[in-house]
């Protein structure tokens, strides 16, 4: 055979002919792409650009980041919306999650939701340990996240940011397959205070679909424990396949973003009640419990058609 | 009212210029530099101008200093005799002793004294401490997670402690504490600028903290306003904003070279002994976890900002010293 394979069957289109007035030829939009990627490179070689006193990199988020993890989001994952009139325009609010899938893959695919579909960058208040760790804490930060803790969150709300926050931290990501679904318990609800004191209010959401991308069957607890790790997977593809392993399974995603809960009927100092500020944990715990039953069973099969 | 100031430390940068500020206030009648070693020439290093003020060489660790505040009716003391770093010949145990010990000094002799109306004292924004368990920025009530246990850092602490044992057995003395972020600008030369200006600069592998910089017309300006208005409290001075450890070298033009952690102390060490740079464990932190303040306290008792932001002020200081970044200079 001469002609190789693709070139027989490949199909030219004949495309109108260029006009003046209409729009720009393709040789000056490509020469725009071009001038506009230069300046972004020139002004990151140069330093020339803004980080927030948190260290978050809007410039590097957007072009970099999240184009890097936006395929996953579309086509790996087919992560679909449910209701993001709830996520409020440009005002502060308190994004509260469940949290799975072993590696905190949700968090990201959360993170794009947000930003593509209700143009607002996520601030999510993440484990100290995220901190710890070469690469990944200022990875973190420059994505726009900070530590957990009460006076970086207060400072974001105020500043009228979406914040994010998953209170089942380790013990919701690093949970067994067979507990999927199945919320843990919510810290001390810190969160509830956070957001009574800025009187944002807080949006209950479900993820579904991030349960099933490392189905965690098992545990080395004691080269965790080694490692300083929370937990180290087994999954049945981990560590038997290595690296391979790592590959998330592409299970259908789908976030809903529940009714906001408003907390600014209450007074800042009535974060300081630790009744209420229970009860407020509990009803959004419950919330996110019935959003998630509801999701799942909207969602059908975790890897369709076929399971 | 004739004001009589007293300002120790002249003979380092930032102090020469906060008395020359006072002295070319007509409102002050006086001012008196005290410093261990006496300025630097005029002529041959460079040194500043102090204006009027006149120079007396106290060691502050001798109970001499308090002589000279009885003898010339002192009403305000600006104490910026921080070191930040060991000198060459006198090691950290003379830091240690010049920082410590003439606070105490200087703090006893105006507990003593009748005539000390206001006392501004220099601080560190480093006695935050750096840490991946303390929140992104520091506001001037928070207790840090782990507080400073080396160097410069655990001096400041214990400078800090001392002041406020001072306000509190002398309520009558405005106390102002002031925890400056790292002094950026022309004149400056401490630890941190010698750093940008290396050929290359050792980053710690896998981090990129938050610097802050305050410049030193800002520092000067709030040191002079502190020394002629009451402002009693503890405030952070800093330039708004921060930069990141890659966003400083790429401003300077200069290749960073990233070391693992440990490395890095290692290296640290060895650069320290040969008397190149400073590379304290403190430092070491700052690079891995960096630091950032809140101003608006400093904001809202002054009712002015600083001048330059962190960013500004950097670029002032590469300015002054000709860095600027691959190709070219900024847009």
């Amino acid at each position: 055979m001469s002609v190789p394979r693709e070139e027989k069957g490949r199909v030219i289109p004949i495309s109108a002919a260029p006009s003046f007035d209409d729009r720009q030829s393709p040789a000056d939009e490509l020469a725009d792409h071009l001038a506009r990627l230069l300046a972004f490179l020139r002004r990151r070689v140069t330093g020339d650009y803004e980080v927030d006193e948190f260290g978050y990199d809007a410039e590097l988020t957007d072009k970099v980041v999240l184009e890097l993890i936006r395929p996953l989001y579309t086509h790996w994952f087919r992560v679909e919306t449910v209701e993001l009139k709830n996520i409020p325009h440009d005002s502060g609010a308190l994004v509260v999650a469940n949290h799975s899938g072993t590696l905190p893959l949700d968090a990201l695919m959360l993170q794009v939701a947000l930003h593509d579909e209700a143009g607002r960058p996520l601030r999510l208040l993440g484990a100290d340990l995220v901190y710890q760790l070469p690469l990944l804490s200022h990875l973190a930060r420059k994505t726009g996240h900070t530590l957990a803790c009460r006076e970086d969150a207060d400072r974001l709300l105020r500043k009228g940011e979406l914040v994010g926050v998953f209170p089942e931290g380790f013990k919701g990501v690093g949970k067994p397959f067979s507990e999927r679904y199945k919320l843990q318990r919510f810290g001390r609800g810190g969160f509830v205070a956070s957001a009574i004191r800025a009187g944002v209010p807080i949006v209950p959401t479900a993820i579904v679909g991030a349960e099933e991308i490392y189905p965690k069957i098992g545990d080395l607890k004691t080269l965790a424990r080694m490692l300083g790790l929370p937990y180290l997977p087994i999954t049945p593809f981990f560590p038997l396949l290595g690296p391979l392993g790592l590959v998330p399974l592409p299970s259908k995603w789908m976030i809903e973003f529940g009714e906001p809960i408003r907390t600014d009927e209450y007074e800042p100092s009535a974060a300081d009640d630790p009744m209420l500020v229970f009860n407020i944990t509990d009803h959004v715990r419950e919330v996110i419990q019935q959003l998630l039953n509801e999701l799942r069973l909207r969602r059908g099969h975790a890897f369709p058609p076929f399971l | 009212m004739t004001h009589t100031v007293l300002v120790t430390g002249v003979s380092r940068h930032i102090g020469a210029r906060v008395a020359s500020a006072l002295a070319a206030d007509p409102d002050i009648s006086r001012v008196i530099g005290v410093d261990t070693v006496p300025p630097p020439s005029l002529t041959r290093d460079g040194g500043i101008s102090l204006g009027r003020t006149e120079f007396v060489r106290v060691d502050l660790r001798s109970p001499d200093i308090a002589q000279v505040i009885a003898a010339a009716d002192i009403d305000t003391v600006v104490h910026m005799s921080l070191v930040s770093a060991p000198s060459k010949n006198g090691g950290r145990a003379a830091m240690k002793e010049h920082n410590v010990i003439g606070t105490m000094q200087l703090l006893g002799a105006c507990q003593r004294s009748a005539t000390v109306r206001r006392v501004v004292v220099r601080s560190t924004t480093a006695v935050y401490g750096s840490s991946p368990r303390d929140p992104a920025v520091f506001t001037e009530d928070l207790e840090p997670h782990e507080g400073p246990v080396h160097g410069y850092a655990k001096d400041a602490a214990e400078v800090e402690g001392y002041v406020r044992g001072f306000a509190r057995r002398r309520p009558d003395v405005v106390v102002s504490l002031l925890r400056f972020a790292n002094f950026m600008g022309p004149g400056v030369d401490s630890p941190l600028t010698r750093y940008f200006t290396q050929p290359v600069l050792p980053t710690v592998f896998g981090f990129d903290p938050r610097l802050q910089f305050v410049h030193e017309d800002d520092a000067v300006e709030v040191l002079r306003r502190m020394a002629t208005e009451d402002h009693p409290g503890t405030y952070n001075v800093a330039g708004a904003g921060v930069l990141l450890l890659s966003q400083c070298a790429r401003r300077a033009g200069r290749p960073t070279l990233p070391l693992l952690s440990p490395a890095f102390k290692v290296l640290g060490g060895a650069v320290r002994r040969i008397g190149l740079v400073e590379y304290s464990p403190e430092q070491v932190r700052l690079m891995s976890h960096g630091r950032a303040v809140d101003i608006s306290r400093l904001e809202a008792e002054l009712g002015w900002k600083p001048k330059f932001t962190t960013g500004a002020a950097f670029d002032d200081f590469l300015r002054s010293r000709g860095l600027r970044p691959l190709g070219g200079v900024r847009a």
